[in-house]
């Protein structure tokens, strides 16, 4: 399974398939038991992994209530705040959740939580879909370095990372395989695919 | 990119991209109550039209506020323009106040070409004399893909004053290069010198162009640019020319009628083929219009600043 991806060199393992799956499935049991079993509530991947990760937590979600918690997908490419250091960026499809987000709890999903930057983004783009009752953050990796005053809610795993280092989040529905790797920075320029 | 002077600057690639990128700015927008995105804040457009429009500035200004630039309208009329300003003197002045973009209609052909030579920021031709107009041809491939769900082997037919059309060859070149087979029906004194060599198939009966047709593009007959008759009468040209609903009935099923407008209702288009809410998407062809110049100046500004990126 491994050696099918490319591997530069010093990259590390930090979690694998298994670890993830377990991961998300506490991560459902948090968000089951702080929001009071998910009453009113609906579920927003920020793209491009988040999404899956939203995904994955409203299945869960539903194997161990039996509760449909309504998913969306929230493409913030048009509230970033660096558009201006690279070239254009494509845009991707948001998808508000079935019912839409006035007065829900709405749970942010996303794979890595860093600077902050992009959690920031994603509460302007949802202030633009709807007026939610409350707002709370679900993050696979918290790897530190905050820019910005912003913490989640629920933390698959905390890993103290150094700036020079990059964290890559590989999933089965993006990536053909679950795993969290470390490595060292810039980033890779392609993402890893088998 | 970093201009859009004609359609033929796009290629297939490209041209795709502003039509997925405009789908996007679609929905985002729609069904909201707030049409406003952060995307191009502190980014200034200055729309500068030397001829006449309605629509083409308004969408363009629309578009650039809904992506939160700063909007700068000016036209010729009211202007030193008419006091005997060049259009260089004009657009240095504009560069010197901070233009990122600059959209420009103008009455000579080239003139957009013109402009970007002379300017730092981006130039979007806004329809050049008889030469083109990119951004309409992209706001039809829009409407067309929107309606219809695909550009490849769609047969579109555009009918009429080709030659003084801006319209016509922008969307002659746009939908060649997407892949649709286009065929121009006109009066011999109305189509171009030189039109053989366009990648479309020219004819000059419009019924029997009309039963094999996906699309029909009637094109305005534009009186303000005729110098001489190109034909004996309005009524003469309407009757051989003009899309009543006689002709609209033979039309394929599932056809469409676009006008890019001003219409000159009774003469290239009747008001009740106009009016018709099934084929007619004159009204479509404006609200996506605001899409397509949103996509567009995001492509062209979404990114790091076109004038350090050489």
């Amino acid at each position: 399974m491994m050696s099918a991806a490319p591997r530069k060199a010093g990259t590390r393992t930090l979690l694998d398939s298994a670890d993830v799956t377990r991961v998300v499935d506490r991560v459902a049991h948090q968000v089951l038991e702080k929001t009071g079993g998910a009453v009113d509530t609906a579920i927003l991947g920020i793209l491009t992994r988040g999404a899956p990760l939203a995904r994955r937590l409203a299945a869960r979600i539903r194997a161990f209530e039996g509760i449909e918690v309504p998913v969306g997908c929230l493409d913030i490419t048009l509230y970033r705040d660096d558009l201006r250091l690279r070239g254009v960026r494509a845009l991707a499809e948001t998808r508000e959740p079935p019912g839409g987000v006035d007065g829900k709890l709405v749970v942010l999903v996303d794979d890595v939580l860093y600077s902050g930057r992009t959690v920031r983004a994603a509460l302007d783009a949802l202030r633009d879909l709807g007026r939610p009752r409350a707002v709370q953050l679900a993050v696979l990796v918290d790897r530190g370095h905050r820019e910005l005053p912003i913490r989640a809610d629920y933390v698959g795993k905390n890993l103290p990372t150094s700036r020079a280092e990059t964290v890559h989040v590989l999933l089965a529905e993006t990536d053909g395989r679950d795993a969290v790797l470390l490595g060292p920075a810039p980033a890779p320029g392609a993402e890893v695919a088998p | 990119m970093k201009h859009l002077l004609s359609a033929a600057d796009l290629d297939r690639d490209h041209a795709l991209l502003v039509l997925d990128t405009a789908e996007r700015m679609h929905r985002e927008l729609a069904g909201r109550e707030v049409k406003k995105l952060p995307t191009l804040r502190g980014r200034t457009v200055v729309n500068l039209f030397y001829e006449d429009s309605t629509r083409t500035r308004t969408s363009f200004e629309l578009a650039a506020k809904r992506l939160s630039a700063d909007v700068v309208n000016f036209s010729a009329r009211g202007s030193s323009v008419s006091k005997g300003e060049s259009l260089k003197d004009t657009a240095l002045t504009l560069e010197a106040m901070g233009a990122d973009a600059v959209v420009v209609r103008h009455g000579s052909s080239g003139a957009p070409h013109r402009l970007a030579t002379w300017v730092r920021g981006s130039v979007v031709n806004a329809g050049d004399g008889t030469h083109e107009h990119p951004t309409q041809a992209l706001l039809d491939a829009f409407t067309m893909r929107r309606r219809l769900g695909r550009l490849d082997g769609l047969r579109v037919t555009i009918v009429g004053d080709v030659l003084h059309s801006r319209v016509a060859r922008s969307n002659v070149l746009l939908l060649a290069t997407l892949g649709a087979e286009v065929t121009l029906v006109a009066p011999p004194t109305l189509l171009p010198v030189g039109v053989e060599a366009w990648p479309a198939a020219v004819g000059y009966e419009l019924d029997s162009a009309l039963p094999k047709a996906d699309v029909v593009m009637m094109l305005r007959v534009q009186r303000e640019r005729m110098t001489a008759s190109y034909f004996p009468s309005a009524r003469e040209y309407s009757r051989r020319y003009g899309l009543d609903r006689a002709r609209m009935a033979v039309l394929p099923e599932d056809a469409i009628v676009m006008h890019p407008g001003p219409m000159n209702r009774g003469m290239e288009i009747a008001a009740e083929v106009a009016d018709d809410p099934r084929r007619s998407t004159i009204v479509e062809q404006v609200s996506n219009g605001v899409s397509v110049r949103m996509a567009v100046l995001y492509l062209l500004l979404g990114g790091a600043d076109p004038r350090a990126a050489v």
